[in-house]
């Protein structure tokens, strides 16, 4: 019993002093970043790593989730005689769910894996010392600059990824399933409202916050050499997409309760 | 004068202490050299001194000032009259070599056309070429880029330089131009700087010698008259020896 109490009582230190650490690190990004002008250079430099970079698995990732979900769509409303829906499906799927949830998955993958290497390398090689020695803050020049980054591409990405699920939704149904294009895009015209857009947007913001968060904050707590440095990069995509999948559910049911989209 | 009293510190409640009380009276105006085996704290020790690693206990003044109770902004003070040259130089791999050496001017917002002089004047007095200036730090050797990392130090005109380990991994030529770089610099500048090493030459070019040991300093006393001390552990030390009150794993090894 009293090993059990022991385990159990340690299990909550260690859980409490990591969450502490990470709304600490939140805390000291979020004054930064309210305190001191940012470092534009660095803001720019990561807007188009993180935007032109992913930007070509955005739109992979878009087209062929636009093209299975029509596809899918097609088989189940073919059975009750209704295919003039899938238009409407295809576009409130991807701008309300799949287009900010998937490009926010695949940007972790590539964004936060890179973020937690990167400021680990730094960490272990003594840069942010460095940084530290010669007065620069360093949330100011590597941390706010990424997690704003992030925050500011990731609608833009996602609104490419919504286009072009859209678009590929359309090239399906019109010239693989023989649908006529009024019967796809007039049912968007019709009942797509730019709510249904603009709550993706936000959620896609969150969630470039969130990955940016998870990856900086790993990245920048990283000790024990390269062995170190790759538990921080694997740990960064596992917990960013784990956060990113739950506060999807929150975010989405906040947006439909405040009926904001 | 950097003074430390009592200073200790562990990572972590059930881990051994990394320095375990030290006092230490570092003169100004004179180079002090820590010596000690690896492992014993003395990245660690000059960390402290600097203010990156904060003491378990104790208290460590430089120039009379509290370095344990700083916060961000005084630390950052104290950064700008004291510099640190790292281990391998912690050059930032994204930055060329002028951007690495005047990366604290550009970030204040001052031009790059106003920069160049300064580092350039840097670079000379590292003996470094302006060849390598648009070069990155992959591009040079490791003799180079430490003097990168000393002339990046020099650009805010410290008053006192900590080196950690400025020759590790160098060839004895490099180690020897590195050294008497030092020595130069501490002279022309009237610097004082406290060097970590492990390399015995080192003592031809500084005025004090320290040894630490088992998280105490066990010596302090003149580089000069060193090889004349009859200190237990600086004998043994500088002369490599496996026998001694310093336990190594080879004289215990050869006792058994």
């Amino acid at each position: 019993m009293r090993e059990f109490l022991d385990i159990l009582g340690r299990g909550t230190l260690i859980l409490s002093d990591r969450i502490g650490s990470f709304t600490m690190f939140m805390g000291k990004t979020i004054h930064t970043l309210v305190t001191t002008r940012p470092k534009v250079r660095q803001l720019l430099l990561q807007m188009e790593n993180i935007g032109i970079g992913s930007l070509s698995i955005t739109i992979l990732t878009g087209a062929f989730t636009g093209l299975a979900f029509a596809l899918q769509s097609y088989i189940g409303f073919s059975r009750v005689g209704t295919e003039e829906f899938i238009g409407l499906v295809v576009t409130l799927g991807m701008t309300r769910e799949l287009g900010p949830v998937l490009t926010g998955l695949m940007v972790t993958g590539r964004c936060a894996s890179a973020m937690a290497a990167e400021i680990g390398t730094m960490r272990i090689t003594e840069q942010i010392d460095a940084l530290q020695t010669l007065c620069i803050d360093p949330y100011q020049y590597l941390i706010v600059p990424r997690i704003l980054a992030s925050t500011i591409m990731m609608p833009c990405l996602t609104i490419v990824s919504m286009i072009c699920g859209i678009i590929g939704g359309y090239l399906l149904c019109i010239y693989s399933l023989g649908l006529s294009p009024e019967s796809y895009i007039n049912i968007i015209q019709e009942r797509v409202a730019l709510s249904d857009i603009t709550g993706g947007l936000f959620k896609a913001a969150a969630f470039g916050f969130i990955f940016s968060w998870v990856g900086t904050y790993k990245g920048f707590m990283t000790s024990g050499g390269s062995q170190g440095v790759g538990r921080a990069t694997t740990e960064s995509v596992v917990l960013a997409s784990i956060i990113l999948l739950v506060a999807n559910y929150f975010l989405s049911s906040f947006l439909f309760q405040t009926g904001l989209a | 004068m950097i003074q430390l009293y009592e200073v200790r510190k562990r990572f972590g409640d059930n881990q051994r202490w990394i320095t375990d009380g030290v006092n230490l009276e570092i003169p100004t105006g004179q180079s002090t050299c820590i010596i000690g085996q690896s492992g014993e704290g003395k990245s660690v020790l000059l960390k402290q001194i600097i203010g990156l690693i904060k003491p378990t206990s104790g208290s460590i003044k430089i120039d009379g000032e509290e370095v344990t109770t700083m916060n961000d902004r005084q630390l950052q003070t104290l950064f700008k009259k004291c510099g640190y040259v790292f281990q391998f130089a912690a050059l930032l791999d994204s930055l060329t070599i002028f951007e690495n050496i005047g990366i604290s001017l550009l970030e204040k917002g001052i031009t790059k056309k106003k920069v160049l002089p300064i580092v350039e004047e840097k670079m000379a007095l590292v003996n470094l070429k302006p060849e390598i200036l648009y070069k990155y730090p992959s591009e040079i050797s490791g003799g180079m880029k430490k003097r990168v990392g000393l002339a990046r130090t020099l650009i805010t005109n410290p008053s006192t330089i900590l080196y950690d380990e400025p020759t590790t991994g160098l060839d004895p030529i490099t180690t020897r131009v590195v050294h008497e770089l030092m020595a130069e610099t501490q002279r022309v500048l009237n610097l004082t700087s406290v060097v970590i090493s492990h390399d015995v030459e080192i003592f031809k070019y500084v005025n004090n010698i320290a040894l630490l040991h088992k998280g105490k300093i066990r010596y302090f006393g003149p580089a000069k008259t060193i090889w004349e001390s009859t200190n237990p552990y600086i004998y043994q030390f500088i002369r490599g020896l496996a026998d001694g009150p310093i336990q190594t794993e080879f004289g215990d090894k050869k006792k058994n």
